[in-house]
């Protein structure tokens, strides 16, 4: 793996639940993150996946500095940013930018779209001397797809899809390296969603951007994503290369999740198993002691109560070459395959679905020898 | 044929002139079977569904064509009052955001009760006691202790189980399902659609589901209907569409879902946007984004064409369906 650029380490962001009105007092705390680690290297792609509430919103939030973290760190280029002065923290903030979900609400309706686009300028007026704005304003909108004579209109003119690039463009003005792009596709229409996708991928290459993809989508995750990290009330469960996930995934949430994604493909209605989680996902404010998702779990011992399964590798896999090998937090993770895809696609007996699993196969051999070469 | 839709047109008078949201819709349900209606945001697929419930907002809508036969009467040629014994009773809707569409101010139990006080004229006891057994029904833990509860506090899952609750209380024959599932998660989403889909076999009843998701639509629809600006693009027992799609709008839907065989290349992307219901471009509405649109596409609107070629009937609105489907 190249170099970390980002590297976040026990982070944790609990709201405090008050009592009383005049003297208020402490009785408790949402975790809306509770612990979380991961590496961003440059150049990749890191997908966050999760459920609504499981906090992967709220990581995104910290690592703009948006939301200030309880404790833990995140450090950009060897610099803790939740330490940093004001001064430096500004720096650090131009090359950590944000795509918000809602293209709808995260446009000032007032303003031009010239305006919104320029408006980092305003801040950081060392990237672009002020004759300059324009321009660069309008290379921007051809960047992401728009026509730069657009500049001056008003963002009720535009459709969901093209908001979007609007709000992408914003996200390119300071010329970040890392983009961390929260729900950006879930508000599109289908037909959009595949644009959007196209155009943020298209951005990674040309100027060599990290992104952290946040989404509940797990195909658009998959296609985007280097590596995958699986949240579950405020904690990443499980990590690894995208095969590794989505093709040996070890960790019973991660299992059931991927099974539960309905797959377009009528044939495999027969000959799929899917996991049916009971319940609901618990409150934040009031975390199942030892491994949290113990309550929805189907292979949930007395263990799992007592002691907090530690995210690293199971030991099982520990001594092997199994793409298996990767971090789960789970005491009794096992590989289970749940995603009818290779098999599936090599039914259709042929040339493409052929190709397809052995491009599979490929992949994992890459995902198995990355890891190790650390 | 429990339901049948025929040549409906929808429009709605608004400042800028007429926007023309259903523009000739057909399809069918019969008792005991899944229709899946597939199409974007402003393909009129919802207004459809209102039309048949008869909840459209009438001005500014306007239905200006068609016949709705529900078990062989036409529901538009109804007065209010005898729609009003249908609806709830025979046929029943599932809305996509269950907090907005239950009243925050009334207990979950007395909302599942006024369906049985209003239609059947049971006392407030009675009521309850039925309410409760429609909670457990959709397996809500605890019903007893929970009926009394208003609905902020219940998660959205069990919001809408809730709404199905109340959908399924008269035991009617047709539900219509608008995005059901949208709203909520997967592991969540997965639940929800397993309930609807055992107790639509339990009571054979018709369904009618409403959704942009191609992976649901896959998991439970027998047939499909592929809505795009107002009209059936296509329509196809499930099977068929996904194996072999005969109109390029929908082959382009397919086309987009990102596989896993397709890693690291660009994703398959419709072009252009989906048009403004004020100015649907002449001829066949998908011509602008079509890659396969010639001259005839741009003057000439397609009907829907039979394009059966094995024993199960399918349809498609494309001139071209031949290069489509064999292409």
């Amino acid at each position: 793996m190249a170099e970390a650029i980002l590297e976040v380490r026990d982070l944790h962001k609990h709201y405090p639940l008050t009592q009383g009105i005049l003297f208020k007092k402490q009785v408790g705390a949402v975790k809306a993150v509770d612990g979380v680690d991961f590496d961003l290297a440059a150049g990749e792609t890191l997908g966050i996946v999760g459920e609504s509430g499981c906090g992967k919103s709220t990581v995104a939030k910290m690592l703009v500095n948006l939301e200030r973290p309880t404790s833990g760190s995140i450090r950009y280029k060897g610099d803790d940013i939740t330490k940093l002065s004001p001064r430096a923290l500004k720096a650090v903030r131009r090359n950590i930018q944000m795509v918000f979900q809602d293209p709808y609400t995260s446009l000032n309706p007032r303003m031009t779209v010239g305006d919104i686009i320029g408006e980092p300028y305003e801040i950081h007026p060392e990237v672009a001397p002020k004759g300059d704005r324009r321009r660069k304003v309008q290379d921007l909108l051809d960047v992401v797809g728009l026509n730069p004579e657009y500049i001056n209109r008003y963002p009720h003119q535009f459709s969901g899809g093209q908001r979007q690039r609007i709000g992408i463009a914003r996200g390119l003005a300071l010329q970040p390296e890392i983009i961390v792009a929260d729900e950006p596709v879930s508000a599109l229409d289908v037909s959009v969603q595949a644009q959007v996708v196209n155009l943020l991928e298209n951005l990674q290459t040309e100027f060599s951007l990290s992104y952290v993809f946040i989404a509940h989508d797990l195909s658009i995750v998959r296609h985007i994503s280097d590596r995958v990290g699986v949240m579950y009330l405020g904690r990443i469960v499980e990590i690894g290369t995208d095969a590794q996930i989505y093709d040996h995934p070890t960790h019973p949430y991660t299992q059931a999740l991927l099974s539960a994604v309905p797959v377009p493909d009528p044939e495999a209605r027969a000959h799929r198993e899917r996991i049916i989680l009971t319940g609901d996902v618990p409150s934040p404010a009031n975390i199942p002691s030892g491994c949290r998702f113990r309550t929805r779990c189907w292979k949930a011992q007395e263990r799992c109560t007592l002691e907090v399964p530690l995210l690293a590798v199971p030991a099982v896999y520990r001594l092997t070459d199994s793409p298996a090998k990767h971090d789960s937090a789970c005491h009794f993770a096992e590989e289970k395959h749940v995603v009818p895809t290779e098999e599936d696609t090599g039914n259709g007996g042929e040339g493409p679905g052929g190709n397809g699993g052995n491009g599979g196969e490929g992949m994992e051999a890459n995902g198995g020898a990355g890891p190790k070469s650390l | 044929m429990l339901l049948e839709v025929r040549d409906l047109h929808v429009e709605f008078h608004t400042r800028d002139g007429v926007a023309k949201a259903v523009n000739g819709v057909n399809y069918s349900v019969d008792a005991g079977e899944t229709l899946a209606v597939l199409g974007e945001s402003g393909s009129g697929k919802s207004v459809t569904a209102q039309a048949i419930m008869g909840i459209l907002d009438i001005p500014p809508g306007k239905i200006s064509g068609g016949e709705i036969l529900f078990q062989g009467r036409d529901l538009l040629k109804l007065k209010e009052d005898e729609r009003r014994k249908i609806r709830g009773a025979k046929m029943a809707m599932v809305f996509q955001d269950a907090l907005s569409s239950l009243n925050p101010v009334v207990s979950v139990g007395d909302q599942l009760g006024e369906m049985f006080r209003v239609h059947k004229g049971m006392s407030r006891k009675d009521a309850r006691a039925k309410a409760v057994e429609l909670m457990d029904r959709v397996r809500i833990p605890a019903a007893k202790e929970r009926v009394g509860q208003y609905p902020h506090q219940f998660s959205g899952g069990m919001r809408q189980r809730i709404m199905i609750a109340m959908a399924l209380a008269l035991e009617p024959e047709l539900i219509i399902a608008d995005e059901p599932t949208t709203a909520l998660d997967v592991t969540v989403q997965a639940q929800v659609m397993d309930l609807l889909a055992e107790l639509q076999r339990e009571l054979n009843m018709g369904l009618i589901l409403i959704t942009h998701d191609l992976g649901v639509v896959a998991d439970v629809a027998d047939k499909i209907a592929v809505m795009y600006a107002g009209k059936i693009v296509e329509q196809a027992p499930v099977h068929e569409i996904y194996k072999a799609p005969a109109h390029p709008y929908t082959r382009g839907l397919l086309d987009s879902i990102p596989r896993l065989d397709q890693k690291g290349q660009e994703l398959y992307a419709i072009k252009g946007l989906p048009p403004n219901l004020l100015a649907i471009p002449p001829g066949c509405a998908f011509n602008p984004r079509c890659p396969l649109a010639r001259d005839r596409c741009r003057i000439e609107e397609p009907p829907l064409y039979d394009v059966t070629e094995s024993p199960v009937k399918r349809s498609s609105a494309c001139h071209f369906w031949k290069e489509c489907l064999h292409g």
